[in-house]
């Protein structure tokens, strides 16, 4: 009986064969195949636009495919739609919230399923209590009476989980779950995903980040350009081979930062600046023309609220900002692009691009008015800017006018890059430049990063990622809860992401 | 993929063209210049609406007030023309009353935070008040009216209002396609916060957007005050919704940030046919309501279907 038990968890609980998946003319998917077995932690890998979202959406029935088999649970599977895949028992918890913010917890969970009274009414009785019990498996601190709004990202995603298992999810599928975590709710949720496996469920997992797949991954499956790479075994995991995989390439392990060149005259200078919310306190902060000044820090330290400011698009709330020695108080963006200061944002998709317009006139839009005739476009010079900011940036496109929303991660990254640089900054502020970017991209990223220094911008850039800080900066300043803790040099110490970490996390720095 | 591409970019094309079709075998009396003319003129004034509309719609907003800011202008044109001091100023200064309370709402709008549904609700509502107060509840008549050429006189063949509809609709797309303030309005519809960031100084180009909506409306209410030589405080009742359809049968997105001027054009051409192919098949207005606002739905779900279709 036990031993019987093992064998059917041990065995597939799903089969995709040969999906293919073609959009218009392209072919997204060129015929992959996934197996899934119950009671494994699935890790699902790839560049941006390799296919693993496509294939995930063909799984939960939102689009169908153009060719391929399903086999679930041993029989054959057709997802014709999201509603028939939740209740055979296949879960997708997407990257975006998909709650209703103003309901309860238990209103939520119980979302078109509530229990009734005979009259038919809702039994709210029955209906917390249900959600208790849906709760109780997972994270029994979360009230369900609560509204969804109150509670943090970490929770709503454990309510996201607990409504995929009321409809006993044998299947359940995560996106990128830690994009938006700090590191305790991360380290919680692997706890959970490590009872779920434990009870039997089957978990694919997307994620670029290699420390979660060696934590947690029983199997490792890449795509690169809608095809299998390969499948990777616990045994066999090895960060370089699943990074050769995804970019078909040998990793080029981007060199830190040696030459520190001449500093330039200063740029930018903040005395004692701090915001009007108290997520930054007092920061003192100095940048030179071609220096490149890194910012780190835990989420939640006051990084970008920090660069907001300087940037013009937050208030001041205390201290003051010098622009090249003269003292600035900005009362918009614009006001701050105007001194000089361009500023990249961190979600590119709602505070950079405008989605519906073509790469060129994403690229171009500062330089439409200054370089207008009265008011009217100059097209053809607009659009010979664009075509050499595409060049210069090796940016994929199928033509200049193409919508940016069709660009991958990557590109349209590079989009935002070309942007900022048309007006010819003094100081660059770039907030998680590669934040969702390939590895190919983000060493062509770096390069760019470099060669603007090297043209005597000066720049600060703000990353959670460490490594990329330690290649990249001249010298990295740390925020802790709001507060500076220190500037870490590259000339005078070695930098190491233990001083970063210690520093990020309040303590003061070893003696050395 | 080219035959789909085709007809996405063509929006509501076909649909026009197929109830064109479709009136000039059910009456024989459709399909002629004369009634031609008829159809042009008889969309010319929801033209110029839907224009500004447009616009307005392109940046997530929507005027409501249109009608009510057509009823004000129509009725200050007439009153003006009838005081001799200020017959010449007539039309200028109603396009300039419709401009300004257009600004005014565009700065509520922006600078206030309100959402423009309730701001254009509000101003639907008082300004339609303003225009019975205006009018003194009565018709203001003028049979000697200085511009009556604007409604009842032609430029060679076709009808004054049908030539300025057309340089309305040309100078809107010159201005969304071929100047920085259309640049923008596509950027401040399609990302807000982005635009802003950007450097986009999203408040004067709402500001102007609705200036350009009042305007339009304004020219709406010289339009038809000339053309019945008179204006009451019913005058354009209604016609904001008119606009709006033919902004929506056009392809222009609620959402913002998609869509233009010349979608808009068939749009409101769809409407003109119509209400005049009806018409001449003597289908009572009441029915004519009713295949109105059915063929607004079927439009529009036709439109989503093959967009659907199109990003398959």
């Amino acid at each position: 009986m036990v031993a019987g038990m093992q064998e059917a968890a041990a065995g597939p609980i799903l089969e995709m064969k040969g999906i293919v998946k073609r959009f218009g003319g392209v072919t997204v998917l060129k015929g992959v195949d996934l197996v899934v077995r119950a009671a494994e932690v699935h890790a699902l890998m790839g560049e941006n636009g390799a296919g693993k979202s496509t294939l995930m959406k063909i799984l939960g029935g939102i689009y169908p495919p153009s060719a391929g088999t399903l086999h679930y649970q041993g029989r054959g599977f057709q997802p014709t739609d999201p509603r028939t895949v939740l209740k055979a028992g296949i879960a997708l918890i997407h990257q975006e919230i998909s709650l209703v913010p103003h309901l309860t917890v238990a209103e939520n969970l119980l979302l078109g399923d509530e229990p009734r009274h005979r009259l038919g009414w809702i039994d709210r009785a029955a209906m917390r209590k249900r959600a208790q019990v849906l709760l109780s498996r997972l994270d029994d601190r979360i009230d369900p009476l609560a509204r969804v709004q109150s509670l943090s990202i970490a929770e709503q995603q454990v309510v996201e989980i607990a409504r995929a298992l009321r409809h006993d999810a044998r299947v359940l599928v995560m996106d990128e779950p830690t994009a938006a975590l700090t590191e305790r709710e991360a380290t919680r949720l692997f706890a959970l995903i490590e009872q779920l496996r434990s009870q039997g469920t089957a978990l694919i997992y997307i994620t670029h980040r290699m420390a979660e797949i060696e934590r947690l991954a029983d199997r490792v499956t890449v795509l690169r350009d809608g095809e299998v790479a390969g499948t990777l075994d616990r045994a066999h995991l090895d960060r370089n081979r699943i990074i050769s995989l995804m970019v078909g390439r040998p990793l080029f392990d981007h060199p830190d930062r040696t030459t520190t060149r001449q500093r330039g005259p200063r740029v930018l200078g903040t005395q004692e600046l701090s915001d009007q919310k108290g997520r930054v306190n007092g920061v003192s902060l100095e940048v030179h023309a071609g220096e490149i000044v890194g910012l780190a820090g835990l989420i939640g330290a006051g990084r970008s609220e920090f660069a907001r400011m300087v940037a013009g698009i937050d208030p001041v709330g205390a201290g003051s900002v010098e622009v090249e020695g003269v003292r600035v108080d900005f009362r918009s963006p614009l006001a701050a692009i105007r001194a000089g200061i361009a500023y990249l944002p961190e979600d590119r998709k709602t505070q950079g691009l405008f989605l519906q317009l073509g790469a060129d006139d994403n690229i171009t839009i500062n330089l439409a008015g200054p370089t207008s005739a009265g008011g009217v476009l100059r097209t053809a010079r607009l659009r010979s800017h664009a075509q050499r900011a595409v060049d210069a940036f090796s940016i994929r496109l199928a033509g200049l006018s193409q919508p940016s929303r069709l660009l991958s991660g990557g590109n349209q990254q590079k989009l935002l890059f070309a942007r900022s640089l048309s007006l010819q900054p003094r100081l660059l502020i770039l907030d998680e430049p590669t934040r969702g970017v390939d590895i190919g991209a983000k060493q062509e990223i770096y390069r760019k990063i470099e060669s603007i220094a090297d043209e005597g911008v000066a720049l600060l850039v703000i990353s959670s990622e460490l490594p990329e800080l330690l290649a990249l900066c001249d010298r990295i300043a740390v925020l802790h809860e709001g507060r500076l803790m220190g500037v870490l040099d590259r000339r005078q110490a070695k930098l190491t992401q233990e001083h970063i970490m210690a520093l990020a996390t309040g303590h003061a720095l070893p003696p050395s | 993929m080219s035959v789909r591409h085709v007809l996405k970019s063509v929006g509501i094309l076909p649909m026009l063209l197929g109830v064109i079709l479709l009136f000039a075998l059910l009456t024989p009396k459709f399909l002629t210049a004369d009634n031609g003319i008829n159809v042009a003129r008889q969309a010319s004034i929801n033209l110029v609406l839907a224009a500004g509309m447009t616009f307005v719609i392109l940046t997530r907003g929507i005027d409501l007030a249109a009608g009510s800011v057509l009823g004000v202008s129509a009725v200050i044109s007439v009153m003006l023309s009838l005081t001799p001091v200020w017959t010449v100023g007539a039309v200028p200064l109603s396009l300039a009353v419709g401009a300004l309370l257009g600004a005014g709402t565009g700065a509520v709008v922006a600078y206030g935070g309100l959402p423009p549904f309730i701001v254009t609700l509000g101003t639907y509502t008082a300004l339609r008040g303003a225009a019975y107060l205006l009018a003194d509840g009565k018709t203001v008549i003028n049979n000697d009216l200085s511009f009556a050429w604007i409604g009842n006189d032609y430029l060679g063949p076709v009808p004054w209002l049908v030539v300025i509809a057309g340089l309305v609709v040309v100078g809107s797309w010159f201005l969304l396609r071929k100047t920085v303030l259309g640049l923008h309005i596509y950027a401040v519809g399609g990302n807000p916060e982005a635009a802003r960031l950007t450097g986009i100084n999203v408040g004067r180009t709402l500001v102007v957007v609705y200036a350009l909506s009042g305007l339009f409306s304004a020219l709406g209410g010289v339009m038809s005050a000339s053309r019945l030589y008179s204006a009451n405080g019913q005058l354009g009742t209604g016609y904001e919704l008119d606009a709006i359809a033919a902004v929506i049968l056009g392809g222009t997105s609620f959402s913002g940030g998609m869509g233009g001027i010349t979608g808009t054009l068939y749009g409101a051409l769809v409407i003109a046919v119509l209400n005049n192919g009806l018409t001449l098949m003597n289908v009572s207005y009441f029915w004519q309501l009713v295949v109105k606002g059915l063929v607004i739905v079927l439009a529009v779900a036709m439109d989503r279907l093959r967009s659907r279709h199109a990003a398959d």
